[in-house]
């Protein structure tokens, strides 16, 4: 792999461009890897990239069905911070924040990675009191996170309107160092960096059967034939019931849609990212100033990548009286992702009922900012075959066992 | 856009008059239940993409509590039944097997 580099874009200015290489290669898959992680998204891409870098298991498959990054790993609003609630959240959530910090240098990949500050709005009395209560959490656990004033917030988003009346602005939880990175680019650095170490990323592959003897998994059926394997690992977010159901087991896990709009670019107007979370509406500014706006979950199962047309209606009507201007702005685009609801909004990491199958799924609307964290522990998990403490708490049987992680009572929403 | 017709009161309408209630049919266990068949009730679903039997209310319209059954892949919607049964009526099967003929009722 030729390294990008300052040097490297002047020589290539030289000769006209001719000398760039492709960025991964794209091989026919082998008969047999020692691991065969399923879902070219972020999670997969990172969990095959930590267990080259990290493990040196470099005889592995990702098998993605569509283009690598393709699913909600290219469908994101890409907020990224690490103040929530519960300790276990805590630690993986930091984890990842903070590999995302020197991510582009590790990956000789620019990700874009914008620390420019995660606003979370408290707009009800019952908000304000859990954004207390978690930033007290946060400083426990030794994680830079504050609450500001509505004044406070006023100097730091001009643009915003705190008086309501529906939707008062009564404080926020500020992370300085959360912020957003290029979802594309994850995907592709993630991809690069793995492929140049040996992992076959095959696209255009989509996995119809999982085959399994007594002992545990044996291989998959895919479009490009059999592979064989003694480690599968899935990671194919809003298509984990449906892998499950080809491995042959249940998971406490619903797809639904979550959608997104954006704008016509602007000049710069808003230098962070905003939470409205009682009322779903998520916005930044991206570099070619457009203004990004997330939406709340649609509420019934799906798995259509179309959302209802109404729910943005109601995200983006609630939004304007907290931010005036956006009434002005013309939307460009609209689109949906399918997310894999948990019933604690927390994700699940771990060992499955079939020996050998491993999952990672369950980050519905909130995991992009932990791709880098997730792969990480997973890899952990695949090169041991169990999980190491990052990712230990997000086992399957915490839902026998009534171990929640409950996320959903701390933010209702998990972005 | 999703347009669902209500069993109860007979009303048609989009989906922003009713109210998803989530999978359909699924068996209650409370306390003295295993933690498995606890965990089943309250988390574990089928989550299929294809055909799906849910539960909706019938929120700005008569109130009541209704059965759909609906393709998630399509949002094509086969039929909606009463709420007065733990399984799916055959009329409504048949409504599924002459649009889906490969499907058989997951276990
Ligand atoms: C509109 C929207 C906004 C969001 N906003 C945020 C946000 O602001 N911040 C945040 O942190 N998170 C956000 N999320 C969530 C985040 O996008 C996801 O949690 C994350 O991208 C999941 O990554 P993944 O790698 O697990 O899944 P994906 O990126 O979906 O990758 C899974 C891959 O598996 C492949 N696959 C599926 N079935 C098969 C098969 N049978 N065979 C082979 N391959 C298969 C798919 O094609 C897909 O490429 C948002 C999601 C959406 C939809
Ligand atoms: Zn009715």
């Amino acid at each position: 792999m030729k390294r990008y580099s300052a040097f490297a874009i002047a020589r290539e200015a030289f000769r006209h461009h001719t000398g760039w290489e492709r960025a991964w290669r794209s091989p026919q898959p082998k008969a047999e890897y020692d691991v065969v992680i399923v879902g070219a998204g972020g999670h997969g891409l990172a969990t095959a990239y930590y267990l080259a870098k990290n493990h040196g298991i470099t005889n592995v498959a990702v098998v993605e069905k569509g283009w690598l990054g393709g699913g909600n790993t290219g469908r994101n609003t890409t907020i990224i911070r690490s103040n929530y609630l519960q300790p276990s959240s805590m630690a993986i959530f930091e984890k990842s924040r903070g590999l995302y910090e020197d991510l582009s240098q590790d990956l000789n990949y620019n990700i874009m990675f914008s620390p420019r500050g995660v606003m979370m709005l408290a707009q009800t009395e019952h908000e304000l009191r859990a954004w207390k209560r978690t930033a007290h959490a946060n400083r426990i656990a030794g994680i830079e996170s504050e609450m500001v004033t509505p004044q406070q917030i006023q100097e730091m988003i001009p643009i915003i309107q705190t008086a309501g009346p529906r939707y008062p602005v009564l404080g926020g939880l500020w992370q300085a160092r959360g912020g957003s990175a290029r979802h594309d680019a994850v995907a592709w650095g993630y991809a690069r960096a793995a492929s140049n170490m040996g992992v076959d990323i095959i696209q255009q592959c989509e996995v119809i059967g999982v085959d399994r003897d007594a002992s545990g998994v044996t291989g998959i059926q895919t479009t490009k034939g059999a592979i064989r394997t003694k480690k599968l690992c899935i990671v194919v977010a809003g298509n984990s019931g449906v892998l499950a159901d080809m491995a042959g087991f249940k998971l406490p896990v619903e797809s639904v849609a979550l959608q997104a709009l954006v704008s016509e670019p602007i000049k710069p107007a808003l230098d962070c990212v905003v939470m409205a979370n009682t009322v779903h509406g998520y916005m930044s500014q991206s570099d070619k100033g457009e203004m990004v706006i997330g939406g709340g979950a649609d509420s019934f199962n799906n798995y259509t990548q179309r959302g209802s047309f109404h729910h943005l209606e109601e995200t983006v009507r609630a939004l304007i009286e907290t931010f005036p201007m956006v009434s002005r702005l013309k939307m460009l685009r609209h689109w949906g992702g399918i997310v894999d609801m948990t019933g604690d909004r927390s994700p699940i990491i771990g060992t499955t009922p079939v020996p050998g199958v491993f999952i990672n799924c369950g980050w519905g609307t909130g995991g992009f900012k932990a791709i880098p964290g997730s792969g990480w522990a997973t890899a952990e998990m695949l090169a041991d075959g169990a999980p190491r403490a990052l990712a230990a708490p997000f086992a399957l049987d915490r839902f026998t066992q009534g171990r929640m992680i409950d996320e959903s009572v701390a933010a209702a929403v998990a972005h | 856009m999703l347009r669902l017709t209500c069993p109860v009161c007979g009303a048609t309408g989009e989906e922003t008059e009713f109210h998803a209630g989530g999978e359909a049919h699924l068996k209650r266990f409370g306390p003295g239940s295993t933690d498995e068949d606890f965990r089943d009730y309250l988390f574990q679903r089928q989550n299929p993409r294809g055909v799906h039997f849910e539960r909706w209310r019938h929120q700005y319209g008569c109130g009541k509590w209704f059965h759909v059954a609906r393709c998630t892949q399509t949002l094509e919607v086969f039929g909606s039944y009463t709420a007065q049964t733990s399984t799916v009526p055959d009329h409504i099967q048949s409504a599924i097997k002459a649009r889906r003929p490969d499907w058989e009722p997951a276990q």
